[in-house]
C-alpha cells in the first residue's frame, strides 16, 4: 500500500485559491498598500560561483538559482515543505521509492512544458563525472540508487535511480531509506535543467542572453563582480501571485560600505557588521533584526595520534570547555543576538530537542570552579601549566574570539594558549591534515535536520578533522538514518558529546540583517534562510 | 633607438616567460588547492574535478598544456571558482574597467600634481608654496583604502550626491569617487617630486645663463626648466601607471566597480590558478611595456640620453 502525502492536499487547497484576484493569495496581509516600484535590492558579499543549478556551490549563487529555477518542492516561510513543480509525492512502504507528481502547467521561460524528463536529465547531469560538479556528493548524500558507482565512473549515468514514468510522473529509487529525503529536493542541485538549451550553448547556457529557466524569475543582466538582475518570468505557472518585479543583487565586498549604502537608501537588505547590532537596533528599531540560523561555531580538539596527550584526557577537555564564558563572547564580542552554545547542534534545528547539559545549568562561577577542579585532577596547575597552540583562519571576528578565550583560560586555569591565524586555504589544509592542537570550526546545515551537524563527529566522516572516534555515537547515528523519528537518538548523541567534549561549542549563528521596513514577508522563521523573492513584496511608504 | 626598442622587446619575452614559470610553481607551492574547502570533497568527486581540469597531471605537463593553449589558441584556461566564465571572459570584462578609471586617475594625479609642484617651486617660500606643500603632504597620507570610506561617507551618506558604488558602464557619477580615491596619494607624491626637482633645476647654471641672456621668466621656465624638471617625475610616473591598474584592488572592493584588481588578490586567495596566471601575465606585460615607454621618453626629455 502506498500513502498519499499531505502535500497533495496542501496543493489542492493552494490551487483553489489561485482563482482569487492578484495579490490576494494570502502572502500580503489585508490593509497593506503595495509600493509602486516592486524592486528588491540586496547586498551580496561575493560574486556568485555559477547560476547553473547542478554546478552552483555557494550561498549567494543558490539564492539566485532558487529564484531562477524551481525544484520539486519549495519551503515556506517557516521552512516547511510546500509544493514546487511537484504537486505532491507518494512513497512506498520501506521508504525507498518516491514518486512525484508534477503539475501540468509548469513551463520553462521559453514556453516549453517542464517534464519529468527534465528532472531525470538534471539529476543524471549532477552525478555525471564529465560535468564534475562539486555537488556530486549531494546526489550521493541523497542515497539515490547507483549514485556512488556513477560518480566513481563504474556505471553510466543512465543507471542512476531516477525515471520518468510519463511526462508528469518522476520516480526516485533510493539505495537506503532516508527520512529527510523530501527536504533535500529543495536544494539547488536537484532543480531541473533545460536539456536543449544546454546542448545548444554548452557552458555559455547560463549567460543572460541564452539562459532558459523555470522559476519565478529570469536572469536579465549579469555584470560580474558588480551586480546581477533577475526579472519576473511571465511563463512561471504561479506568475499571477508574484509581486516583486525585479531583484537586484549588488556585489559589495566590504560590509561597512554596504551598511553605508543601506543607510543612503541604495539597498533593501544588508548584513550588520560584527559588534554594531546594539547601536543599530537603537538607531533603527525594527530594521536591524536578528534571528537564529542553522550554523554553529566551535573549537575542535585534535584527538588523533598527532594531537597533544593532554587533550586525550576528558577532564582537560571538560575544563577548557567550562572555562569559556560564552556570554561575554555573544554579548560583548559579537553582540548580534547569537545564542550561546552548549550543544553542537543548534536548538533551532527542526525535530531536535537539546539535552539539558550540566554545563548549561551552571553559573559561570560554578563552571570556573569545576574547571579548576578538573584541571587539578588531571595534574595541571601553577607548577605545571597546560600549554597548547590554537589556530583559526584570518578574520577580525575570529581573532577577537580567540583572544577572549585564551584570556579566560589564562585567568581561570593558568593555561597558556598560543594563538595563530592562518590564511583560509592554509588553515583548511592544516586542520584537514591533523597538523594542529586546537582549531576553529564552523558548520552550516545542508538541510534542516540534526544529522547534518552530528555526522561531523562520526568517526568515518571526512569532515571529522579532530578524528573523534566513539563507537556508541557512530551506532546511534547509524540507527538514526533508519529511523522515522530520530529526535530521541540525536538528543542521546548530544549527551555523549556533552560528556566527552570532543569539541567546544561556542555559539550558534544568528542572521543579523538591516532589513528595510518596506520589505514584506521576509522569512525570518526559515532557519536555513531559503528565501524566495516571489514570496516577498514591497510596502508603500 | 629602433635597435634599442627591438633589443628590449627581445628581452621582454623571456622576462614574462620566467615570470609565468615562477608564478606557476609558487602558486602550486602554496598549501591547499582550488578545491580545498570547509567541506572536503569525497575522493571520487575530487578525482573527477581534477581530471576535468587536468590537475591530476604532473606539474610540468600542466605548465606545458597551459603555455601551448595560450600560444596556439590564445586560451588562458578556465576559472575554478567562477564556473560560468573562463579567464579570457574575466579579463575582457574587468580590464577595460580598470583601464578606464586607472587612466583617468593617472591623468588627474599627473596634471594636478605637476601643476601644484610647479606652482610651489616658482613661488618658492610664499603662501602658494606652503599651501601646495601642505596639500601634497595631506594627499600623500591618504591612500585609496582611507579615501574610499571617507568619500563614501561624505558624498553618499551625508551629502547624498553620488551613488555609493557600482559601474553602470562607466557613467560619470560612478567614476568620480574611484578616480579621486585612487589618484589622491599619487597626486601628493607627484607634487612633491615636481617641486623639489624644479627647485633644483632653477638653481642650475643653464637657468642662470638663460636669465642672464635676458629671457623672460616665462620662457625660462617653459622652454628651459620644464624638460629637466620632468625627468625624475617621468621615472616615478611609469610605475605609478602600472600601479593604478594593478593596485586598484581596494577601489574594486570599496566601489564594486567590477575591475580586475580584485581578481588579482581573490584568485591568489582562492587558488584560482588560471585566473591568477592570466592576470599576472597581463600585468607583467603591461609593466614591461610601460618601462620601455618610460625609457624611450627619457631620450625626448633629456638630449644627453641616447640609445
Amino acid at each position: 500500500m502506498t500513502h498519499t502525502s499531505k502535500f497533495t492536499i496542501a496543493a489542492l487547497l493552494a490551487s483553489t485559491m489561485l482563482a482569487g484576484p492578484v495579490f490576494a493569495d494570502g502572502h500580503v496581509p489585508a490593509g497593506v498598500t503595495l509600493a509602486a516600484d516592486q524592486t528588491f535590492t540586496y547586498r551580496v558579499l561575493d560574486e556568485h560561483s555559477s547560476v547553473d543549478p547542478q554546478v552552483v556551490e555557494d550561498v549567494t549563487g543558490s539564492e539566485i538559482v532558487r529564484d531562477l529555477f524551481e525544484g520539486l518542492m519549495n519551503q515556506d516561510a517557516d521552512g516547511n515543505l510546500v509544493p514546487g513543480v511537484a504537486t505532491g509525492f507518494e512513497v512506498n512502504d520501506d521508504n525507498t521509492v518516491y514518486t512525484f507528481t508534477l503539475r501540468d502547467n509548469a513551463k520553462w521561460s521559453n514556453g516549453e512544458p517542464v517534464t519529468a524528463g527534465d528532472f531525470v536529465f538534471a539529476w543524471q547531469r549532477a552525478a555525471d563525472p564529465a560535468l564534475s560538479s562539486p555537488y556530486q556528493w549531494f546526489i550521493e548524500l541523497m542515497s539515490i540508487a547507483n549514485a556512488a558507482d556513477i560518480i566513481a565512473g563504474d556505471k553510466p549515468t543512465a543507471d542512476l535511480g531516477v525515471r520518468a514514468i510519463d511526462d508528469l510522473t518522476f520516480e526516485v529509487t533510493l539505495s537506503a531509506p532516508l527520512p529527510y529525503f523530501p527536504q533535500m529536493t529543495t536544494h539547488a542541485t536537484t532543480f531541473p535543467a533545460p536539456r536543449a538549451v544546454i546542448e545548444e550553448f554548452g557552458a555559455d547556457w547560463t549567460k543572460p542572453e541564452n539562459i532558459v529557466s523555470n522559476g519565478a524569475y529570469i536572469l536579465t543582466e549579469h555584470l560580474p563582480m558588480e551586480r546581477s538582475v533577475r526579472e519576473r518570468n511571465p511563463m512561471y505557472w504561479d506568475n499571477d501571485n508574484t509581486i516583486i518585479e525585479k531583484v537586484v543583487a549588488l556585489v559589495i565586498n566590504d560590509e561597512n560600505v554596504a551598511l553605508t549604502r543601506f543607510q543612503a537608501g541604495e539597498l533593501d537588505r544588508t548584513e550588520v557588521p560584527a559588534g554594531q547590532f546594539p547601536r543599530l537596533s537603537v538607531e533603527y528599531p525594527g530594521v536591524a533584526i536578528s534571528f537564529p540560523r542553522l550554523c554553529n561555531y566551535y573549537y575542535t580538539f585534535n584527538l588523533s595520534d598527532s594531537g597533544p596527550e593532554a587533550f586525550k584526557d576528558v577532564r582537560v577537555r571538560q575544563a577548557l570547555a567550562l572555562a569559556v564564558d560564552r556570554k561575554i563572547i555573544t554579548e560583548n564580542v559579537l553582540a548580534g543576538g547569537q545564542p550561546e552554545a552548549y550543544t553542537f547542534t543548534p536548538a533551532a534545528v527542526a525535530g531536535f530537542t537539546p539535552p539539558a547539559t550540566d554545563m548549561e545549568g551552571m553559573t559561570q562561577e560554578e563552571r570556573n570552579a569545576k574547571a579548576v577542579e578538573l584541571m587539578a585532577e588531571a595534574g595541571y596547575g601553577p607548577d605545571n601549566p597546560l600549554t597548547f597552540d590554537m589556530i583559526y583562519n584570518t578574520s577580525e571576528a575570529h581573532n577577537k574570539i580567540a583572544v577572549a578565550m585564551s584570556q579566560m583560560w589564562k585567568q581561570t586555569l593558568g593555561v597558556e594558549a598560543t594563538l595563530a591565524n592562518l590564511e583560509w586555504k592554509v588553515f583548511l589544509e592544516t586542520r584537514g591534515n591533523q597538523d594542529f592542537e586546537l582549531a576553529r570550526g564552523a558548520w552550516c546545515g545542508d538541510y534542516n535536520e540534526a544529522s547534518t551537524f552530528l555526522d561531523l563527529l562520526d568517526s568515518s566522516s571526512g569532515y571529522n578533522d579532530g578524528k573523534y572516534n566513539n563507537a556508541a555515537l557512530d551506532g546511534l547515528l547509524a540507527d538514526a538514518k533508519m529511523s522515522t523519528d530520530a529526535s530521541d537518538l540525536y538528543t542521546q548523541v548530544e549527551g555523549i558529546i556533552a560528556e566527552e567534549m570532543p569539541v567546544i561549542p561556542i555559539y550558534h549563528y544568528a542572521g543579523v540583517y538591516m532589513m528595510d521596513s518596506d520589505v514584506g514577508n521576509w522569512p525570518v522563521g526559515n532557519v536555513e534562510q531559503n528565501w524566495y523573492s516571489k514570496n516577498l513584496y514591497k510596502i508603500a511608504e | 633607438m629602433l635597435n634599442f626598442t627591438i633589443r628590449r622587446l627581445f628581452v621582454a619575452i623571456p622576462t614574462i616567460f620566467f615570470l609565468v614559470i615562477a608564478c606557476f610553481f609558487l602558486m602550486h607551492l602554496a598549501p591547499g588547492g582550488p578545491f580545498t574547502s570547509e567541506r572536503p570533497l569525497p575522493p571520487a568527486v575530487l578525482a573527477n574535478i581534477e581530471a576535468r581540469y587536468g590537475l591530476d597531471q604532473p606539474l610540468w605537463k600542466q605548465l606545458w598544456d597551459y603555455l601551448t593553449n595560450i600560444v596556439l589558441h590564445f586560451d588562458f584556461g578556465p576559472s575554478f571558482v567562477f564556473k560560468d566564465r573562463d579567464v579570457n571572459d574575466i579579463i575582457a570584462q574587468g580590464f577595460p574597467i580598470s583601464l578606464t578609471y586607472g587612466s583617468l586617475s593617472f591623468l588627474a594625479a599627473s596634471i594636478v600634481g605637476i601643476s601644484l609642484g610647479i606652482a610651489a617651486a616658482i613661488r618658492h617660500n610664499t603662501w602658494i608654496d606652503y599651501f601646495a606643500v601642505s596639500l601634497g603632504i595631506l594627499a600623500q597620507a591618504l591612500p585609496n583604502f582611507i579615501m574610499g570610506p571617507i568619500l563614501i561617507l561624505t558624498f553618499t551618506l551625508w551629502l547624498g550626491w553620488l551613488p555609493g558604488g557600482g559601474w553602470y558602464g562607466g557613467q560619470w557619477q560612478y567614476l568620480i569617487m574611484p578616480v579621486i580615491a585612487l589618484s589622491t596619494s599619487f597626486m601628493g607624491s607627484i607634487a612633491r617630486i615636481t617641486r623639489s626637482s624644479m627647485l633644483e633645476v632653477m638653481n642650475a647654471n643653464f637657468i642662470r645663463t638663460a636669465r642672464a641672456k635676458g629671457l623672460p621668466e616665462r620662457t625660462v621656465i617653459w622652454r628651459h626648466a620644464m624638460k629637466p624638471t620632468l625627468l625624475p617625475v617621468i621615472s616615478y610616473l611609469g610605475p605609478v601607471f602600472v600601479y593604478v591598474l594593478t593596485g586598484s584592488v581596494f577601489v574594486d572592493l570599496y566601489f564594486s566597480t567590477g575591475g580586475l584588481g580584485q581578481s588579482f588578490v581573490n584568485s591568489a586567495l582562492s587558488r584560482d590558478y588560471a585566473v591568477l596566471l592570466g592576470v599576472t601575465i597581463l600585468y607583467g606585460s603591461l609593466t614591461v611595456a610601460v618601462n620601455l615607454l618610460t625609457d624611450l621618453s627619457y631620450a625626448w626629455f633629456d638630449p644627453k640620453i641616447r640609445y
